[in-house]
C-alpha cells in the first residue's frame, strides 16, 4: 500500500495507534495509562503494541476515571505528558470534577506557572446495541470548559494528525474519538509536520448550501452531499474537527456564498454545540442568510439499546438531506 | 480573621488556627524536590512551604501578587517554584493529582515524594478512594495527612463515617495507616517523616491521621451555633501554641520571655507582611482573560 509519496492507507484505529507510538518515540516525558490499555491493548485495540515496545510508560489501571485524570493533571504539573484514555465518553462523568475543576483550571489560576500538558483520549457515539450509558455524545460539556481544547477527528488521517497536535500541545486537550469510524480507512503521510490544535476543513466545496459537520456527521454529510449531487445540487461540507479552538472564519465565508446552513451533530439538540454555530451565524452571516438555519441532531431524549428505536433518534445522511431541502425551499 | 472582618478580604477565607502544627511538623520532613498540595484550608501549609507571606496577604487581599496575581486568593494558593501544587476549593480533589505528582516522581528519577493534607469529611469523597488505591497498587510515593478536626466542614465527622480512628482506612488500601496527636509538632514530624522516608525508599503511600480541632469556624462566615458550649474555649487549651506556653511555663521565665518574643517579632512580621501586600496594585482588569490557553 506504500505509495511514492510516503502516504499509507490505514484504518483510523491504526491512525490512532500510531500517534501514540509517535508520541512515546518524541517525547521522553510521555506515559499513557487508563483502563486495559497496556497488556490488553486496549478494548479497541488503539493501544496494541505499546506496551512491548515502551514497557512501564503504558500502564493498565484500575477502574477509577477520577484517580486517572487527577493523576495526569498531577503528572504533567510536575514534567510529564500524560496521555490517557477514557474508555467511554459516558464514563469522564465520572472524572468531571478533575477534568473541568481541576485540569481546566491549571493555567489560569496559576496565570500559566502551572500547565497542564495532557490528552484525554475518548470515543463517544452510538453503535447498534450500546446502550444509554454507552452511546452519549458530550462534547459540547467540555467545549463549554474554558481551558480546555477539544477535537473530533472524522477520518484516519485526522485521526493520525489531531492526536499528535493535541499530544504536541501544552493545553489539555481531549479527543473524542468515534468507534463506528475505527475500521474506515485513509491515506496520509506519517512523517508529516504537526499541526497546532484547531483549524476546520472543507472536505467537499459547494455553492448552494453549507453544511458543518464533525465526527461521524461528516461522513453522513458526505453521503447527504453525494446523493443531492444527482439532482444537480452542489453542497459545501465543512468539517468542524475541533470545537476549541473553534475556527469560524471558514464557516462564515462559506455561508457568504451560499446564503444557506445547515449543522449536523450526533448529540442531543438542545444544548448541543450547533447551538453556538448558529448563534454565531446569526450574528455572524445575519445578512447573508438567505434561510433559517437548520439543525440535525438527536432529539432530546436518552439513547436507547434496541436499533429499532436508535433508528429512531440517531441523526444520518437522510435527516440531512431533508434539512438541507428545508433550507433550500425557503425563500427560494 | 482581622483583614476579612475589617472587608479587605472579599469572598470566604477558611483558617486552620488550632491545626498549625500538622504543617509544620510535615513540612519539617521534606525536601525543596517533594510535591505539597493542600486543600482550601491550606494557608498553614503554604506558609509551612515557605512561600512569602507578602505575596500571600497579597493574594488574599485579591491584589495582583507574585503567586497567582489574583486568581486564585485564598482557595488556590499555589507555587510552582516552592512545589506546592496548591489549594483545592473541592473536598478530596488535591489527591488524585497529588498521586499524580507521586507517579511523576517514579519517572523522572527526581526520588520526590507527593504529600497532600485533607480533612476528616474528605475520606467520604469517592475521588480520595480511587487516588489511594490507585497510589497503592503502584507504591506511589504518596503520603496523604487527614487533618482530623472533628467537623466534615459543619457535621461531625463521627456521625458520618462509622469506623474510628479514620486511619483504619488505610487497611482497605493495603497501606499503613496511624493515628497521631495532631496538635504535637513532634508527634506529627516523626509520623509523617517514617511516612516520607517510606515512600521515598519505595515502600509506597500511607495515610496518617492527625487529631486537632478547629479554633474557627469552617469558613469566616461561620457561627458554629452546632459546636456545644464550651467546646471552643476547652479546645484553646490543647491547641500546639498553647501546649507550647505551658511547656514554656515549667521551664522558667527565660523561657516565657523567649516565647513573648517570637510571639512579637511573629506579629511584627505579619503586619509588616500585610503592610507590604497593601502596597502592591489590585490587578489589570484588561488581564482578566489572560491565561486560559497557553
Amino acid at each position: 500500500m506504500a505509495d511514492p509519496t510516503g502516504a499509507r492507507e490505514l484504518r483510523y484505529i491504526q491512525a490512532v495507534n500510531l500517534a501514540l507510538h509517535w508520541a512515546l518515540e518524541t517525547y521522553p516525558e510521555a506515559l499513557a495509562f487508563g483502563e486495559d490499555v497496556a497488556l490488553p491493548g486496549g478494548p479497541f485495540g488503539a493501544t496494541k503494541g505499546l506496551y512491548e515496545k515502551f514497557g512501564n510508560r503504558i500502564f493498565d489501571t484500575p477502574i477509577s476515571e477520577a484517580a486517572i485524570v487527577g493523576a495526569a493533571l498531577g503528572a504533567a504539573m510536575r514534567g510529564r505528558r500524560p496521555i490517557i484514555e477514557i474508555m467511554y465518553s459516558d464514563f469522564s462523568l465520572v472524572a468531571m470534577d478533575q477534568i473541568v475543576n481541576q485540569v481546566a483550571n491549571a493555567r489560569y489560576v496559576s496565570r500559566g506557572k502551572w500547565t497542564a500538558p495532557l490528552t484525554i483520549r475518548t470515543q463517544e457515539g452510538y453503535s447498534p446495541g450500546s446502550c444509554a450509558q454507552h452511546s452519549q455524545s458530550l462534547e459540547a460539556w467540555y467545549a463549554h470548559a474554558p481551558g480546555l481544547r477539544v477535537g473530533l477527528p472524522s477520518n484516519a488521517r485526522d485521526a493520525y494528525e489531531m492526536l499528535r497536535s493535541a499530544i504536541a500541545s501544552d493545553d489539555p486537550v481531549m479527543i473524542f474519538e468515534n468507534r463506528l469510524l475505527y475500521s474506515t480507512t485513509g491515506q496520509f503521510e506519517l512523517d508529516g509536520p504537526v499541526e497546532p490544535v484547531g483549524g476546520t476543513r472543507i472536505v467537499r466545496p459547494g455553492s448552494d448550501v453549507t453544511v458543518v459537520a464533525w465526527s461521524r456527521m461528516v461522513v453522513e454529510a458526505l453521503k447527504a452531499a453525494d446523493a443531492l449531487a444527482l439532482g444537480g445540487r452542489s453542497v459545501e461540507v465543512i468539517d468542524l474537527r475541533w470545537l476549541s479552538p473553534l475556527d469560524f472564519s471558514p464557516v462564515a465565508d462559506s455561508v457568504h456564498r451560499t446564503g444557506r446552513l445547515v449543522i449536523a451533530h450526533e448529540a442531543n439538540l438542545t444544548g448541543g454545540f450547533g447551538a453556538e454555530i448558529a448563534a454565531r451565524a446569526a450574528h455572524d452571516c445575519f445578512w447573508d442568510l438567505d434561510a433559517p438555519i437548520q439543525r440535525v441532531a438527536a432529539p432530546d431524549v436518552r439513547i436507547p439499546a434496541a436499533p429499532a428505536l436508535q433508528e429512531a433518534v440517531i441523526p444520518t445522511a437522510s435527516w440531512i438531506i431533508e434539512a438541507i431541502g428545508h433550507a433550500l425551499e425557503q425563500h427560494e | 480573621m482581622e483583614l476579612k472582618l475589617a472587608g479587605e478580604i472579599p469572598g470566604s477565607i477558611h483558617l486552620c488556627s488550632g491545626q498549625e502544627a500538622i504543617p509544620v511538623g510535615a513540612c519539617r520532613t521534606i525536601e525543596p524536590r517533594d510535591a505539597v498540595t493542600a486543600t482550601y484550608r491550606g494557608h498553614g501549609w503554604a506558609i509551612a512551604r515557605g512561600l512569602s507571606l507578602v505575596d500571600l496577604f497579597a493574594e488574599l487581599l485579591g491584589r495582583d501578587s507574585a503567586l497567582c496575581g489574583g486568581r486564585g486568593a485564598s482557595l488556590y494558593l499555589s507555587s510552582a517554584p516552592h512545589g506546592f501544587l496548591g489549594e483545592n476549593s473541592i473536598v478530596g480533589g488535591g489527591v488524585p493529582i497529588a498521586a499524580g505528582a507521586a507517579l511523576a516522581a517514579l519517572y523522572d528519577g527526581s526520588s520526590a515524594v507527593s504529600i497532600v493534607s485533607i480533612g476528616d469529611g474528605a475520606l467520604s469523597q469517592g475521588a480520595v478512594h480511587e487516588a489511594l488505591n490507585f497510589a497503592a497498587v503502584y507504591a506511589l510515593p504518596l503520603v496523604v495527612v487527614v487533618e482530623n478536626n472533628l467537623y466534615s466542614e459543619m457535621t461531625p465527622v463521627r456521625t458520618m463515617v462509622r469506623i474510628e480512628p479514620l486511619s483504619r482506612r488505610a487497611d482497605a488500601y493495603g497501606i499503613p495507616g496511624e493515628t497521631v496527636d495532631g496538635n504535637d509538632v513532634d508527634q506529627v514530624q516523626k509520623a509523617v517523616g517514617a511516612a516520607v522516608d517510606r515512600a521515598r525508599n519505595g515502600g509506597g503511600p500511607s495515610l496518617i491521621e492527625a487529631m486537632t480541632e478547629r479554633l474557627m469556624g469552617h469558613y469566616s462566615g461561620d457561627a458554629q451555633q452546632y459546636r456545644p458550649k464550651g467546646e471552643v474555649a476547652a479546645a484553646r487549651e490543647r491547641e500546639p501554641l498553647a501546649r507550647l506556653r505551658k511547656v514554656a511555663a515549667m521551664q522558667g521565665q527565660e523561657w516565657i520571655r523567649r516565647l513573648e518574643a517570637i510571639d512579637r517579632d511573629a506579629m511584627d512580621i505579619i503586619d509588616g507582611a500585610v503592610a507590604s501586600a497593601r502596597q502592591i496594585p489590585f490587578p489589570d482588569a484588561a488581564t482578566a482573560t489572560e491565561h486560559v490557553y497557553g
